[in-house]
């Protein structure tokens, strides 16, 4: 054998082991101070002056919420207000808002809602994505949803079907009714409306632009 | 270093090995009929409502998964460690206790899966019944004892590799299985913020998966290796350092590619994307650079020594197991490397992301990277637990490998094809809404993929009782050289 080589050296290999994972650990974790910073919840006085947070507060749920295409980042993100609107006939102080946010969220794991749909693209793929649940066509004042359960508004309509999904078919595959109160189902179109509101920078892509242009529908 | 006959059988670490075996291949079980119930939905969407809804059946389907293999994975290392440290696996009653503790838990937490399935939208569902998180839905309760459990084992393993001999097999198991252990912690908490809730959740979910697990296997797949074949330790530990600096190095920041739509910063697109292209490196390059070394030098002088039908004496002492690992270093490269790469980019991801595409990939990439190896554990313990020189297929073991393989690429397959219908019609056409989602998986192209990915779970599923009755049976076949 020839003099050795430090590449067939397993200490060599060892050491570069521990220097590449403790590197890039190092790494993951300054990012993620960050990223913490960045995705923290923001406050109702960044709503009432127009500051844009990832994650709005609670209380954006008194607020207009749209999609539109942002030319400058080339993808869509949510614009909040600066027009108000009720919530289930009201608005929501902030503590209000806290405590539905907190209770639709509870929720949404109590019942397993990510185990059939995804929320923020995360989840199981049996039913439809509730990123923007809420900007929903289907739900809208022209969408069919409002009169199958008879409902003036989208939240009433949505709380609706949350507590009834049995009771308003729209394909063979039926939502089951999992015992949701109409507290809950107040607190759960709240979390919805809220996630509606976080910026996942243009996920999903062109949602809701693209009615009516295929199949003539 | 390394006597693999030293301590063998009656060996306490041995026997409590071949108990978690056991309770993992029936949990595999559980894991496919659970699968077959919701792939039965698909096709038939009134199959079981209201009684056993498709969210309980995918619940349990992926629970099962992630059980029986951290089951599989610490049976595989109460095997190894006396072979491995030359010593009995200190603490190993507490141990066998542990293992009583943890199937007992698995059970209760089962039972509550099927039988409440939903609570009250307050905290004492996410302490009782379930926290709602896919892969991690255990509820709080269970959650503290997985970690009681983690920490005994974790503790059984340090204090074993730091009394015998510690190779380096041992030290990267050491070092990784704390890192498993410690990132459950990630699960736990609660949080309103969804955004957060995610973050943390997969620190948990590709940390375990695409970190700790792959690490793991390359561990497991090292001392397989010398096993099996005898390869030279020199050769295979050096691979296997290169593999910890690779995965660990592609795999941490890798993290990155759940970070694109989550409510986090544009930067981890460029992150992820960078990474996790580089995470398939490392999944095949053990396997071929020890199997190009072993054969060039060890294994041509061996062949020499003696003739069978093909005029060479074979030096694979299990046969079975050589086949599922082979599977593990092709499986892996393939349904988390190529499958995974397929989708990873972030131009790509903004319209795969959440469609059956992910689903193609998780099928694939659970089973090639570990289903495969721990079912060759399974044979290497059933080889050691018989006193079996060289464990060679049976019919039943042969089908076995077969019809599962065939399956969870035909499933595969088919997945995909229903993944470009999401993916073209429900998200680039029709623009994800509600009914975009329903045009999608109305298509016929959608509904075939359906019909097949039923037909080849179906599939599958024959081929795990064919791995059952092998298994069970196997040990005591005639046809083994003792």
């Amino acid at each position: 054998m020839a003099k050795k080589s430090v590449w067939s050296d397993n200490r060599f290999w060892r050491r570069s082991a521990t220097w590449v994972t403790g590197v890039a650990s190092v790494l993951l974790i300054w990012l993620t101070f960050d990223t913490m910073g960045q995705i923290s919840m923001g406050t109702d006085a960044d709503l009432k002056n127009g500051v844009t947070k990832r994650v709005p507060a609670p209380t954006v749920i008194n607020y207009k919420i749209d999609y539109v295409f942002d030319s400058k980042r080339g993808h869509e993100v949510p614009k909040i207000g600066p027009e108000k609107e009720q919530f289930f006939g009201k608005f929501w102080n902030e503590e209000e808002a806290a405590a539905l946010l907190h209770k639709g969220k509870l929720a949404s794991q109590a019942k397993n809602c990510m185990d059939c749909h995804t929320l923020l693209g995360n989840g199981a793929y049996y039913a439809p994505d509730l990123t923007k649940a809420w900007l929903d066509p289907a739900w809208q004042e022209n969408g069919p949803m409002q009169a199958m359960t008879g409902k003036s508004t989208k939240e009433e309509a949505m709380a609706e079907f949350l507590m009834h999904p049995d009771r308003y078919p729209t394909h063979e595959r039926m939502m089951p009714n999992l015992g949701i109160t109409k507290e809950e189902a107040v607190a759960l179109v709240a979390f919805l409306k809220h996630m509606s509101s976080i910026d996942t920078n243009g996920f999903p892509r062109n949602f809701g632009r693209m009615q009516g242009a295929i199949h003539g529908k | 270093m390394a006597n693999n006959a030293l301590v063998g059988v009656g060996s306490e670490s041995k026997q409590l090995a071949t108990w978690y075996f056991t309770f993992a291949a029936i949990i595999f079980g559980a894991q496919l009929l659970f699968g077959l119930v919701a792939a039965i939905q698909f096709v038939e969407p009134s199959f079981l409502y209201q009684v056993l809804d498709f969210s309980i059946a995918r619940i349990l389907h992926i629970n099962a998964l992630v059980v029986w293999m951290v089951f599989a994975m610490f049976g595989s290392v109460y095997w190894l460690l006396p072979d491995e440290t030359g010593i009995e696996t200190v603490g190993v009653k507490i141990g066998k206790l542990l293992f009583w503790v943890f199937a007992a838990a698995i059970v209760v937490v089962v039972l509550v899966y099927l039988l409440i399935q939903v609570g009250p939208a307050d905290e004492s569902t996410i302490w009782f019944i379930t926290e709602g998180r896919e892969y991690i839905e255990a509820p709080r309760w269970a959650d503290l004892g997985i970690v009681v459990v983690a920490l005994g084992f974790v503790a059984n393993l340090f204090l074993t590799g730091m009394k015998g001999n510690r190779s380096g097999i041992v030290t990267v198991l050491m070092a990784d299985m704390i890192a498993f252990s410690g990132l459950y912690l990630c699960g736990m908490f609660f949080t309103d913020n969804i955004s957060m809730d995610q973050y943390w959740w997969w620190w948990v979910i590709h940390l375990w998966v695409e970190a700790t697990w792959e690490v793991f296997v390359g561990s497991i797949a090292a001392y397989a290796l010398i096993t099996i074949i005898g390869a030279h330790r020199k050769v295979v530990e050096m691979w296997l350092w290169i593999e910890v600096a690779m995965l660990f190095g592609s795999g941490i920041l890798g993290l990155g590619h759940h970070y694109f739509w989550i409510g986090t910063p544009e930067y981890w697109w460029e992150i992820g994307a960078l990474f996790s292209a580089l995470e398939p490196l490392p999944l095949v390059a053990m396997f071929i650079h020890v199997l190009y070394d072993w054969g060039k030098t060890q294994g041509a002088e061996m062949c020499e020594e003696g003739t069978d039908e093909f005029g060479a004496k074979s030096v694979i002492t299990n046969k079975p197991a050589f086949t599922w690992i082979t599977l593990n270093a092709f499986g892996n490269f393939l349904g988390a490397g190529i499958w995974g790469f397929f989708h990873t980019l972030p131009q790509v991801n903004l319209y795969t992301h959440g469609t059956q595409f992910t689903a193609a990939h998780g099928h694939l990439a659970f089973f090639g990277a570990y289903a495969t190896i721990l079912i060759g554990m399974m044979y290497i313990a059933i080889q050691g637990t018989n006193g079996i020189k060289v464990l060679k297929h049976t019919k039943a073991s042969i089908w076995g490998v077969s019809m599962i393989t065939g399956g969870v690429v035909g499933m595969t397959v088919a997945l995909t094809i229903a993944g470009y219908v999401d993916v073209l019609v429900s998200r680039a056409q029709m623009g994800a809404t509600w009914q975009a989602y329903f045009d999608g998986q109305a298509g016929i192209w959608f509904q075939q993929a359906m019909d097949w990915r039923l037909i080849m779970g179906v599939v599958t599923f024959l081929g795990f009782l064919f791995l059952a009755k092998d298994l069970l049976t196997t040990g005591k076949s005639p046809v083994h050289e003792r």
